[in-house]
């Protein structure tokens, strides 16, 4: 009964804080914080994409960052071929509307994780961790040699995506946007993970074999949950495309799929808000680390470390056990 | 023809150089079930102390008990803090604490030596060209190192084939609860190995200081072309390590030598030129998902 | 005579030079308790593995209904009426003991693409899961965690996931292992209530739960049937008794 109500008052004071956030940080002189907000709600999308193949379906996926520069590049192309009115194979124009590059982002990001979702997911274990990671390198080498979108140098997008009586190049507005995306993400997949299908996905994870003998052809539905996860690491990465107003071969490198992997396990494997947590966590000790000393990730390495061998279930899981030692 | 065998030879040498540190980490997913991103950093830190020693003493040979000894006192450390809490841990746990790692050694190592790379001088006996065929001139060097390749992968063959200590590691490989059926000391089984798994990175780090740039970063690149080696000859297979470095080895080195050439047929020079470095980098992760399509356990794991 | 619900021939599976299973012929009828006995390491589980897919045989085939299902996956054999306990529980251990057999039942009811909806406020479902539980006899522990449950509590559960599945056939791998002699009692009365519904192969070293249940014994000792029977068949087949029998009493 307590618990009932305690998670709803929770989120919503959550979301009161979100969107005072900019104001509140204006106020206090600390406009930087707006920018930092935004990015911590863009991993955290990333971060609760992963999360959903990794800590809820048991699919160490090693490679997550490719999804997420599809995503940002998908924005980049379509800008470049907007900017200099050509276009792209000479029949598909190019655009800055978000309203389009978000949604193409997110139905190629998918598509490319039903590619690699399809070859990869024959095998477990090991070689899932390392087939994941070959592909996301494949595409990282590919695009660092596609001279035309920028090679190693990336690709700028010279102004952020339009939308529709919003001024993008506010940094409020940008944040607000990405706000009310996250929300809206947050919210598909908490119905996700209780639906039929989360709830196979959930049992994959527990037994693979029980499942079996229960009836369940699992490749179909670690492919679908592959896919969608694919799909919101494409999306997390159109939208940072649009905040940096860059788009580089770094997005898919594959430190980045290590870092998402990071969040997920900083904020709680298998947990909704945990990731977006995780998200928090790193990019606030990154800039807090960065800002003391210019070897901060030797910093990270050890928290990194700490973490994952002496909490278990991650910031959440120590808080929560550190109130109730404390109670 | 001279060019071809050159090349051959070239890949040949980047095999073997794949090959030590394939053994060490393919033995430790094998019998340990642990996942070592951190093996890329000892190779690194092989390359450090060895080319440091060298470079400040003046000695070439001084550099290889350096860096020998710097690696194999890394590995095990390494074990004893932080790989021995990993067993019987998720894939997942291994790949985030040993990342962390990474991040410690590259970070430590920049402090301690900088951002420039190192770089040392080859010795005179070393330096220099031989003919092997008449037109046919190979740097005794690269030559060197394929021998010593040759020689270790050979040692390995006979220590895992014809030794008490090669039994227990082959049974491990296979079967991990058999070992400890046997009530043999699995911790102390499990440091040597992490130990001799060290010790061989530490020599390619060593080695591969004359050729290229000791710089930070370096064990990273390397480590993930391993990784495709170890997941391609088969996980836990020495075998299966050997002969997937090499023809990884001989398909990177043909890959960049001749692709550009190609693609410069149809395409203009420096965008050919991009084009084939990338796709050339790519090679291996292509053939690495090919093999797993059709084997999904490697080419030298029989599928039960 | 009307068709075995299984029909097996020649059933063949090599380990490397080891011969696991080596040419079982086989068969349950409708309605029928078939007992598989045989000591430890006489290939009992594997067979099972190889019936459920879960394992490929090298050799021979495999008939449900007297439709062969050689080459369909375990979701398939299961959609067509076969069901496993496991001998070593294998349960989803996060999951509460009514959610272990109400996916089961999900799973039944078709392909889980649904994205939306709280399964687990699905009161149909839920209804029907409990109704496999009362079956068992563990309505009252429906909330518990699995991973809280005692060994014969989840032996229970096994069947009662298994019988989620509404199974033509079921395989019991060892359902009275580990139990104490009041719940072996109890699991004996189940599988006897049960035999109205579904035919069963049973596999068991519990010589008392078999000449209770089985209607046919099947003798396995290294991977081949060395005699099937009645009851009487086999507790006076001289051959049982010395490979068999014998070693038993003196282990019980």
């Amino acid at each position: 009964m307590e618990k009932s109500l305690k998670r709803p008052a929770l989120l919503a004071a959550l979301l009161i804080a979100l969107i005072a956030l900019p104001t509140v940080a204006d106020a206090a002189g600390f406009a930087a914080l707006t920018s930092l907000a935004t990015r911590v709600l863009i991993y955290g999308i990333a971060a609760a994409s992963l999360n959903f193949v990794l800590g809820y379906g048991g699919m160490v996926s090693f490679g997550h960052a490719a999804f997420f520069g599809i995503g940002g590049y998908t924005v980049g192309i379509l800008y470049q071929h907007y900017s200099l009115g050509e276009p792209l194979f000479g029949f598909i124009p190019g655009t800055n509307q978000m309203l389009i590059t978000l949604p193409v982002a997110v139905v190629l990001s998918g598509i490319m994780a039903a590619i690699i979702g399809a070859l990869s997911l024959r095998t477990g274990g090991v070689q899932f961790i390392m087939i994941t990671l070959a592909f996301a390198q494949m595409l990282f080498f590919l695009f660092v040699s596609l001279k035309t979108y920028g090679g190693d140098d990336g690709l700028i997008i010279r102004r952020a995506n339009e939308l529709p009586w919003l001024n993008m190049r506010d940094k409020h507005t940008v944040y607000y946007v990405c706000l009310a995306i996250a929300v809206l993400f947050f919210a598909v997949l908490w119905r996700l993970v209780n639906s039929r299908f989360g709830n196979v996905i959930v049992g994959l994870r527990q037994s693979e074999k029980r499942m079996a003998a229960i009836g369940l052809p699992a490749y179909r539905y670690k492919l679908v949950a592959f896919i969608i996860s694919g799909m919101g690491c494409g999306l997390a990465g159109a939208l940072m495309a649009n905040f940096l107003r860059f788009a580089s071969p770094d997005m898919m490198h594959w430190t980045k799929s290590g870092e998402l992997m990071i969040m997920v396990i900083l904020g709680g494997v298998g947990t909704l808000f945990g990731p977006l947590i995780g998200a928090a966590v790193f990019i606030v000790l990154e800039s807090v680390l960065a800002s003391w000393t210019e070897n901060w990730q030797l910093g990270l390495g050890l928290i990194l470390l700490f973490v994952v061998l002496y909490t278990q279930g991650g910031v959440q899981a120590l808080g929560a056990r550190l109130v109730g030692r404390s109670a | 023809m001279t060019l071809f065998l050159e090349q051959l030879l070239n890949g040949v040498q980047f095999g073997v150089m794949l090959f030590l540190l394939a053994a060490g980490l393919t033995l430790i997913f094998g019998i340990m079930g642990v996942i070592n991103l951190a093996h890329g950093s000892i190779y690194m830190i092989g390359a450090y102390a060895g080319t440091w020693v060298a470079a400040e003493t003046g000695s070439f040979w001084l550099g290889i008990p350096a860096g020998l000894a710097a690696a194999a006192f890394a590995g095990v450390v390494i074990e004893f803090l932080v790989v021995r809490r990993l067993y019987g841990r998720d894939h997942l746990d291994q790949v985030l604490a040993t990342f962390g790692l990474i991040l410690i050694f590259n970070q430590a190592i920049t402090m301690l030596f900088g951002r420039q790379p190192l770089f040392v001088s080859m010795p005179a006996l070393l330096d220099g060209s031989v003919e092997l065929l008449p037109g046919l001139f190979y740097p005794v060097y690269r030559l060197a190192i394929i021998v010593v390749g040759l020689l270790v992968a050979l040692g390995l063959y006979l220590l895992i084939n014809k030794t008490r200590v090669g039994m227990l590691v082959r049974a491990g490989s296979t079967n991990r609860e058999m070992v400890r059926a046997l009530g043999v000391d699995v911790r102390l089984l499990y440091t040597l190995v992490f130990g001799l798994g060290a010790l061989l990175a530490g020599l390619a780090g060593f080695m591969a200081g004359p050729i290229l740039a000791v710089q930070v970063g370096m064990g990273e690149q390397i480590l993930i072309t391993t990784f495709v080696v170890v997941v391609i000859g088969g996980v836990g297979s020495i075998r299966g390590a050997f002969f997937a470095s090499l023809i990884l080895g001989i398909v990177d080195t043909s890959l960049r030598a001749y692709l550009p050439g190609l693609l410069r047929q149809i395409m203009v020079g420096p965008e050919a030129d991009a084009l084939g470095a990338g796709i050339s980098s790519m090679g291996i992760y292509l053939l690495m998902a090919i093999v797993l399509l059709i084997r999904p356990k490697g080419l030298f794991i029989r599928n039960s | 005579m009307s068709t075995p619900i299984l029909n097996v021939r020649g059933l063949v599976k090599r380990f490397g030079g080891l011969l696991a299973t080596d040419h079982v012929d086989l068969t349950v009828k409708p309605g029928e308790i078939h007992a598989l006995i045989g000591p430890n390491g006489a290939g009992k589980t594997t067979l099972i593995s190889q019936l459920m897919g879960e394992l490929k045989p090298n050799e021979g085939t495999i008939e449900l209904a007297g439709k062969p299902v050689d080459d369909l996956s375990t979701a398939k054999r299961v959609s067509l009426g076969l069901a496993r306990t496991f001998q070593i529980t294998c349960l989803l251990p996060d999951y509460t003991v009514l959610d272990n057999v109400a996916i089961a039942v999900q799973v039944r009811q078709g392909h889980s693409f649904r994205f939306w909806g709280n399964a687990r406020s699905e009161a149909a479902l839920r209804e029907e899961a409990r109704k496999y539980l009362h079956t068992v006899g563990m309505e009252r522990r429906a909330d518990e965690l699995v991973a809280n449950l005692s060994h014969g509590e989840q032996k229970q559960l096994e069947l009662a996931v298994a019988l989620a599945t509404e199974p033509k056939l079921l395989l019991l791998d060892e359902p009275m292992a580990g139990l104490g002699h009041a719940e072996s009692q109890q699991m004996i009365g189940i599988l006897r209530n049960l035999k109205k519904q579904v035919s069963m192969l049973l596999v068991e070293h519990d010589m008392d739960a078999v000449f209770a249940l089985a209607d046919r014994i099947s003798v396995l000792v290294y991977g081949r049937i060395i005699a099937t029977g009645s009851v009487e068949e086999i507790r006076d087949n001289p051959e049982v008794r010395t490979a068999y029998l014998g070693e038993g009493e003196e282990v019980c």
